[in-house]
């Protein structure tokens, strides 16, 4: 589409000024009740990375059980079920899901795009309210009667409701389900500003292909969570009937404790299909956001142009679109069709080319840049290398026929570890060690970001790569204690006490950077408005932390695409989205 | 699954009639300028509210496809399910339902002209209206139950309640909406203001009565 003429009247600035600008008049508003993107985003990420805690926490108490089986005599079987369960859930869904869409999301939307705000603010505010209300709920059921569900993350009916599962005939379960039914309403609200955002309220300029790519992978994954969230909402809400009134919608007729329950007919497989078809495309909904940040890193810190822009906003909506077909390749042990299954292998391997292309489409921009090994650049080459690693696993069960025999072994924990665990939070790191400085006004920690790089890496690998080869001998997850098991040699125990060891010193690693987050805040060096001298909106604002409207009084203007590093002919290494020409360093001429 | 695949699929069909417009094949890195080559689909004129309610409605449509899908599925995976009676007061609601509707489309077309009167009047019988479908629903689970169906007795009947409830919940929602949109409009609201208003709730409106029909279908069907 080509248009020559008029494109002031094209672009129309109204709409940005409609945006009702409230100013906050006491600490209150400013701070807790606060309608403005940037704080939203910020209490966001600091909720998720205090529930988060809670899931580190969880996590070293099931390694302690695993690694010494019988030492700790505070950990039943029952506490280990729930442990695991609480871990997954908060992980994926509080944690990560949270934190880059409500934290990432929040924060960089409005300022990449150059607008004042999100379009609805009040709606934002509300959102993150009802996140923290679901994060309250979801913490509430550690303190009842039964104490948390022991279900799986995937809460499989029929023993997620059952008396033998923990929580499951308690309050456990039906606080878990409230508290996914709350989370979901209220990323409904921030995801529907997040879109509405990015469609109405880009300033002058901003085309859709001169986005950054955070904003294109966050936007992409938020439309995907709208739509694959209900179908979480669905099973929940119907999981939740079938617990409390005794339908039957997953439950069939059966016995427990010689006893004849009530259900009868209903479909455990049913729910599988629903938790999955929101299952999987979460997958992604966590991933795109990671593969656009980390775009954004590596151009930035290799000082070269992304390679192959067009691809990567192809590739990222490709996978988008795709991800809502795969979701059966979870369920090949449920007995499904043979065809089913050949039809969900060929999709889950399609995936894999667009995939493909981001990755090396990340690895020609590095080749022959200018890389300095920042600490977000370190976390990005991390994510590259553990993405391509998991994704690599993702290959062998994605096929029917290897899937079979590795299904619900620890085979499978280490290939969702990698590649939606341990890639992402590498994103989520990078991404907070290089967007810090425009948040605070100072540089993280050095020294402190190099240790903590070093040791969450190294220490990731030791900790997943033995847990691969555990799953090939057949070491089944979600187990109290391996026991005697004549096909698991003893020598698994001493693996299993190595990744414990290492897990806890990890663990402790995050604990550091969780204080330089808060040491940098008072020491850290202090940043200046662009300390990366980098070319996207969020680094050319008149203040740093930006002020309230992000702006002052006009709002920037785009003149070019968000990679101009290295540029033949210009002054510096970078030319701003917002500077008119190769060589002139301020916009003063816009308009 | 089918009803939610078909649900996406038009939803991916009219992202990509979007997307087509967006100059997705253009360079971005050769063009320098205020404007790059597809400003004219850049942001679009269409007010954000707008944009944002039907963003929600392609939300709330992919959740009702979602209960069909789980009706359908569940329907055919067990020897369980038993018929509703359906009671022939659901007709009458759905005749309610879409005298509700017309009366916002009414509104719709008196905020168009700026005739405040019709505005109230008008929002005022669809209110009411949408208030009657509501006790008519209430009414039509007494009479189910009345026939010995209760929440757990049948998948059917669960269902049934589900659907209902689901579908109810929404038009209150909506209700909310509109007593907000009703009382400012009382105490006087922009000509520009109250179009965009009466317009919003118009089209959740239409919206629920289509899903209403389409619900109505999957049940009888049972």
């Amino acid at each position: 589409m080509s248009v020559t003429s008029g494109p002031a009247e094209a672009i129309p600035a109204a709409e940005v000024e409609d945006v009702e600008l409230y100013h906050p008049r006491s600490w209150l508003t400013k701070y807790v009740f606060c309608q403005d993107a940037k704080v939203i985003g910020v209490q966001y990420a600091l909720t998720a990375i205090a529930i988060g805690l809670v899931a580190l926490v969880l996590s070293w108490l099931m390694r302690l059980q695993l690694g010494f089986p019988g030492t700790f005599s505070f950990i039943s079987p029952e506490a280990y079920l729930q442990f695991i369960t609480m871990h997954g859930m908060i992980m994926v869904i509080y944690l990560l899901t949270a934190l880059f869409l409500g934290g990432f999301g929040n924060y960089l939307i409005p300022l990449m795009l150059g607008a004042r705000d999100m379009v609805f603010p009040y709606v934002n505010m509300l959102s993150y309210w009802v996140y923290l209300l679901a994060v309250l709920v979801l913490v509430a059921s550690f303190f009842v009667p039964g104490g948390p569900t022991g279900a799986g993350w995937t809460l499989y009916p029929p023993q997620a409701i059952l008396s033998g599962t923990p929580g499951g005939q308690d309050w456990g379960i039906i606080l878990m389900l409230a508290s996914l039914i709350l989370f979901i309403i209220g990323f409904t609200m921030g995801g529907l500003n997040y879109v509405v955002t990015v469609l109405q309220a880009r300033t002058r300029g901003m085309t859709l292909m001169r986005m950054p790519l955070t904003v294109w992978g966050i936007f992409t994954a938020t439309v995907m969570a709208l739509l694959a969230f209900p179908a979480l909402f669905v099973s929940a809400v119907m999981l939740l009937l079938d617990r409390l009134l005794g339908t039957s919608f997953f439950m069939p007729a059966l016995a427990e404790m010689g006893q004849q329950l009530q259900y009868d007919g209903g479909s455990p497989i049913l729910f599988q299909h629903l938790f999955w078809f929101f299952g999987h495309p979460e997958v992604y909904i966590v991933a795109l956001p990671a593969f656009g940040i980390v775009s954004d890193l590596i151009s930035t810190h290799a000082r070269r142009n992304i390679f192959g822009y067009r691809m990567m906003v192809w590739a990222i909506v490709a996978i988008g679109a795709l991800s809502f077909v795969v979701w059966a390749h979870h369920m090949y042990v449920s007995g499904m069709h043979p065809w089913f299954g050949f039809f969900f292998a060929t999709t889950t391997l399609i995936i894999a080319i667009p995939t493909a292309i981001k990755v090396y489409n990340w690895l020609l921009t590095l080749w022959r840049g200018d890389i300095h090994l920042t600490v977000p650049m370190l976390f990005a080459l991390a994510f590259i290398v553990t993405f391509v690693n998991g994704g690599l696993t993702g290959l062998f069960l994605g096929n029917v026929v290897v899937d079979v025999p590795l299904s619900d072994t620890m085979f499978v924990v280490a290939h969702f570890h990698m590649v939606m665990g341990v890639a992402p939070i590498f994103v989520i790191f990078g991404g907070i060690y290089h967007w810090y400085p425009k948040i605070t006004g100072r540089m993280l920690n050095e020294a402190m970001g190099r240790i903590h790089f070093w040791v969450s890496f190294l220490g990731a690998y030791m900790i997943f790569f033995p847990m691969h080869y555990l799953g090939l001998l057949g070491v089944p997850r979600r187990y109290f204690e391996i026991g005697e098991m004549a096909f698991v040699p003893p020598s698994a125990a001493t693996l299993n006490a190595f990744i414990s060891i290492v897990a806890l010193i990890v663990g402790a690693a995050q604990i550091l950077f969780l204080f330089n987050l808060a040491w940098s805040l008072r020491h850290g060096r202090p940043a200046g408005g662009n300390p990366w001298r980098a070319t996207t909106l969020e680094w050319q604002t008149p203040q740093t932390p930006p002020g309230h409207g992000n702006w002052g009084r006009e709002l920037p203007v785009v003149y070019r695409w968000a990679y101009d590093y290295n540029v033949p002919g210009a002054d510096q290494d970078f030319i701003p989205q917002n500077q008119p020409s190769p060589g002139r360093a301020s916009p003063e001429a816009a308009a | 699954m089918t009803a939610i695949l078909l649900f996406l699929a038009v939803v991916a069909v009219i992202a990509g009639w979007w997307l087509s417009g967006q100059g997705l094949l253009t360079k971005p890195w050769l063009e320098v300028g205020p404007a790059g080559e597809a400003s004219a689909a850049g942001s679009s004129p269409m007010p954000p509210a707008k944009l944002g309610l039907w963003v929600f409605l392609a939300v709330v449509g992919a959740l009702l496809a979602l209960f069909a899908s789980a009706y359908l599925m569940r329907m055919h995976m067990a020897h369980d399910w038993r018929s509703l009676p359906m009671p022939g007061l659901l007709w009458l609601n759905t005749g309610v339902l879409a005298l509700s509707s017309f009366a916002l489309h009414r509104a719709r077309l008196a905020a168009r002209d700026g005739w405040r009167e019709g505005v109230r009047v008008n929002l005022f019988a669809g209110g009411l209206s949408a208030l009657v479908f509501l006790a008519g629903q209430l009414l039509a689970w007494r009479q189910v139950m009345a026939e010995g169906f209760l929440v757990a007795t049948n998948p059917a009947s669960s269902f049934f309640y589900l659907i209902t409830a689901v579908h109810g919940l929404h038009l209150a929602g909506g209700l909310v909406a509109l007593g907000r949109t009703a009382i400012r409009t009382w105490r006087g609201l922009g000509p520009e203001q109250l179009r965009l208003s009466v317009d919003l709730c118009a089209t959740y409106w239409h919206f629920l009565l289509v899903a209403w029909l389409v619900l109505f279908g999957l049940l009888l069907h049972g």
